[in-house]
């Protein structure tokens, strides 16, 4: 038999560990990017990836790193792979190092190690402000020497489609389009590991890249596989609001000393150096004394929410408070988050180390994502899924410092799971479904570059990033989360009425966010009706009206399947075997 | 409509084969705008200031924070980043190009895979045993980390060889992101294990005895890498293997 041959679609951390497993086992992989793997959203991430290595005495356990996740995530994540993860960190960390990571260094040459929300102890190694950042180039590096010995094959500029079914519902390789050509393409593979990230277009503005639409997710929930948890979305409490996009303002400030304020007056217009100390209410320090800044970010963010809008005190009237860091000495800031401020001197035009920061809540992560195993295999046998795109590892809520664990952990699991998953597959019958799946993209395509309606695809996507955003993030009404589906729908329709201002085919961007869009608009379905339908507040999902969890109605996993008229939903039992739950508060030591 | 306007040109290509051409748009101003929000704008309304239906702009760009490094282009003459170039800092109309230097795919979009052939070329990597659990990696002193950590922020954006006098597809000069790359790895204790070859790569023709020192690349890198220091210690070590393989041989 041949060796087996595996497509992974998606190139930022999960993607590219996933390449290494499997190439260092001697596997051959084609692996498809949008961008350029070099240019993927992991290198977004700022403040660090956690590990318990416990390197500064405090007594750091993996367990307590276990603990800190399950706890953090409200106890919705299944904890058996959360286990596993916590305990491979140390391990990760130091393949990192020895990769050559530029990891920030104690005077004796060790690891350095920060601390982050949601936990009490230095467990955050990180490479000044640009952790993303050197996490993926070393994993990209190592994938350009596989690539160098043969053992990879890139496909950068292709866009993932579909997965190509045969006709036991067994994936026997993808569909994609070649955004240069325009070129629609079938790939035939023995399992394919998707690694598509984030999906923080279906809000519009969001701290995530402008790759990130989640359509892949989408294009496989429309195939079948569940979409689990899709109503937990992590809204970072501290983003810097733009036109394009809102950008994150990584938690390593509060981990380095960053404080967040407003004036205790409404409407103060002092200049903030001539607002006294007794003027300003630190109002994390005040309600949380015990994690004070870092309190996680779900419990940041309403925090920061009800600051503004239930008494009034964003700054200067607007929806801003203040992220201080002007009290730390410029040096200290420059080696630990220089990369940080200077994004935020360069976009606001303010320099962080004199003036303090305005910041505000934005989206910015899901910890739900397409239904996966134990082994990373969603329910269509040969799809595998790792990282954001996922939903195992964070329950309820993300801890800062853990996605770059994940997103590396649950690659490094389903490479060599897929990997062995392919070598016992039977060959496919016939073609394995490729004519038709073909055929099927060919009509999709058809119909949208002859379509001769009136409707802009970039317009349709604001109105559901507006309506997603109100409604779908910090604060949660059952009126409102009705609203959002309703409008939902209605998108959907005037979609079928969408105009492409460019008919081309030669690397037409408004055909392939149109795409994108109609995915986008399937799977916000998904966020807002798997919200409506949870009654409850967990994590980062907050209901008012509903505040407290409700563990014997919701302690499940949310699963939902498509069909035509919507999404279906059913529970499934969450593994709670090493953890008991009990109740999350972070206003005292838990 | 409103009071102020921003006023963009920007240079429209459909394909290789086809003219180039300047579109002139009218938008309406917000605050913090930059040059990606404007053709997100203009993919919103894409009509030109004289009122002519045109297409969406086809750029590159993925992370708007200037870490991704895709959307550099020239903006008013300039190569740099267009998610960070903010229109209130930027004299109108602003004129935007595509780079000049690599192979144009459409409009503002181009192929700048030469780079990443170039790091393949020169062995751009730490060539780990393998991924099993080993350990941990040697101790580096901070002061190591501080020098090495600089030249691990390139972006791959390309704007240092876009205004390298010395840099075209034809000449094959690697140009300075790669020799910086070159310099962070051989200053790893493990990634020096090629420290000869990668020398070796940078020896013959393309290589850095092609910079003509103009310095234009440290000047124009949006992370402001230590670009011309590298190169100076690159070359330094490049003739130092020359010789050494000289007489080697």
């Amino acid at each position: 038999m041949a060796a087996p041959r595996i497509i992974v679609v998606g190139g930022g951390l999960a993607g590219l560990a996933a390449v290494i497993k499997i190439a260092e086992a001697g596997g051959t992989v084609d692996l498809f990017s949008i961008v350029p793997v070099k240019r993927s959203h992991s290198v977004c991430a700022q403040g660090g990836i956690n590990a318990a290595k416990n390197l500064k005495g405090e007594g750091d356990t993996t367990d307590k790193h276990f603990d800190d996740t399950i706890y953090g995530g409200d106890f919705l994540a299944n904890q058996s792979p959360v286990k596993a993860m916590c305990e491979a960190g140390p391990g990760i960390i130091d393949l990192l190092d020895r990769m050559g990571v530029t990891f920030n260094r104690t005077p004796e040459g060790l690891l350095d190690f920060r601390r982050f929300g949601g936990t009490l102890y230095n467990r955050t190694a990180f490479a000044g402000a640009t952790t993303g950042q050197q996490l993926l180039y070393a994993l990209d590096e190592q994938v350009r020497r596989f690539e160098a010995e043969g053992k990879v094959k890139k496909y950068e500029g292709w866009e993932f489609l579909s997965a190509i079914l045969d006709s036991k519902g067994t994936a026997r390789g993808i569909t994609a389009l070649d955004l240069r050509t325009m070129e629609l393409r079938a790939f035939k593979s023995d399992a394919i590991i998707i690694a598509t990230g984030g999906i923080g277009a279906i809000f519009g503005k969001s701290t995530n890249s402008v790759a990130c639409t989640g359509s892949a997710q989408a294009a496989l929930y429309q195939q079948g596989v569940y979409y689990a948890n899709g109503e937990f979305i992590q809204v970072h409490p501290t983003c810097i609001p733009g036109e394009d996009k809102l950008r994150l303002m990584s938690e390593s400030a509060r981990g380095e000393g960053g404080r967040v304020w407003v004036p205790r007056k409404s409407g103060d217009s002092r200049p903030f150096k001539q607002i006294p100390e007794s003027d300003r209410w630190y109002f994390l320090e005040e309600w949380y004394p015990k994690y004070g800044n870092l309190v996680p970010r779900d419990v940041a963010t309403r925090a920061i929410h009800k600051v503004v809008y239930e008494h009034g005190l964003g700054i200067d009237g607007q929806p801003m408070v203040y992220l201080d860091l002007s009290h730390i000495d410029r040096a200290t800031l420059d080696r630990k988050l220089g990369g940080i401020l200077d994004i935020y001197e360069k976009f606001v035009g303010d320099d962080p180390h004199d003036v303090p920061m305005k910041i505000f809540p934005g989206m910015h992560y899901t910890m739900g994502g397409l239904w996966v195993d134990v082994n990373q295999m969603t329910n269509i046998p040969g799809v595998f899924a790792a990282g954001e795109c996922e939903y195992q590892y964070h329950g309820a809520n993300r801890l800062g410092a853990n996605s770059l664990l994940s997103c590396i952990f649950g690659g490094f699991r389903s490479g060599p799971n897929a990997l062995e998953y392919a070598k016992s597959l039977p060959a496919a019958d016939g073609d394995g479904g490729e004519a038709a799946e073909i055929a099927r993209q060919t009509t999709i395509n058809n119909a949208l570059l002859n379509n001769k309606g009136t409707e802009n695809p970039f317009k349709l996507w604001r109105e559901l990033g507006n309506v997603m955003t109100e409604h779908v993030t910090v604060i949660r009404y059952n009126k409102g989360l009705q609203q959002a589906d309703d409008k939902v729908v209605e998108l959907l329709d005037r979609y079928k009425n969408v105009n492409l201002s460019d008919k081309s085919q030669w690397a037409n961007t408004s055909f392939a966010f149109a795409r994108q869009l109609k995915n986008m608009l399937e799977l916000s379905r998904v966020v807002a009706l798997g919200a409506l339908n949870r009654d409850e507040s967990r994590g980062a999902h907050f209901k008012p009206d509903f505040p407290d969890r409700n563990d014997e109605r919701f302690l499940k996993t949310t699963k939902a399947s498509f069909t035509a008229s919507g999404p279906a939903f059913k529970y499934e039992e969450v593994d709670t075997q090493f953890i008991k739950p009990r109740p999350r508060r972070y206003d005292a030591a838990k | 409509m409103a009071d102020k306007t921003v006023s963009l040109e920007i240079k429209r290509q459909a394909s290789p084969d086809d003219p180039a051409v300047w579109e002139t748009f009218e938008l309406e101003w917000r605050p913090g705008m930059n040059v990606i929000s404007a053709m997100m704008e203009i993919a919103a309304n894409p009509v030109t200031a004289a009122g002519k239906p045109t297409t969406p702009v086809t750029y590159d760009s993925n992370c708007l924070e200037e870490i991704c490094g895709s959307c550099a282009m020239r903006i008013n003459g300039k190569a740099r980043m267009a998610c960070s170039s903010l229109v209130d800092n930027l004299e109108q109309p602003i004129r935007v190009e595509p780079l000049s230097k690599f192979p144009l795919v459409r409009d503002l979009q181009v192929d700048r895979s030469v780079l990443f052939e170039n790091l393949k070329k020169v062995k751009a990597w730490v060539p780990i045993d393998g991924t099993y659990d080993l350990g941990s990696g040697p101790r580096i002193l901070p002061q190591q980390q501080e020098a090495s950590y600089p030249l691990s922020n390139c972006i791959s954006c390309t704007c240092c060889m876009e205004v390298c006098p010395q840099f075209s597809v034809d000449t094959g000069f690697v140009g300075a992101a790669t020799i910086a790359q070159v310099k962070l790895f051989n200053d790893n204790p493990i990634g020096k294990v090629f420290k000869e070859e990668r020398l070796r790569a940078l020896a013959g023709d393309g290589g850095v005895q092609e910079c003509g020192f103009a310095q234009n690349c440290v000047e124009v890198c949006p992370k402001g890498i230590p670009l011309t220091s590298a190169i100076s210690d690159v070359s330094r070590d490049v003739m130092l293997q020359k010789a050494k393989d000289f007489f080697r041989s």
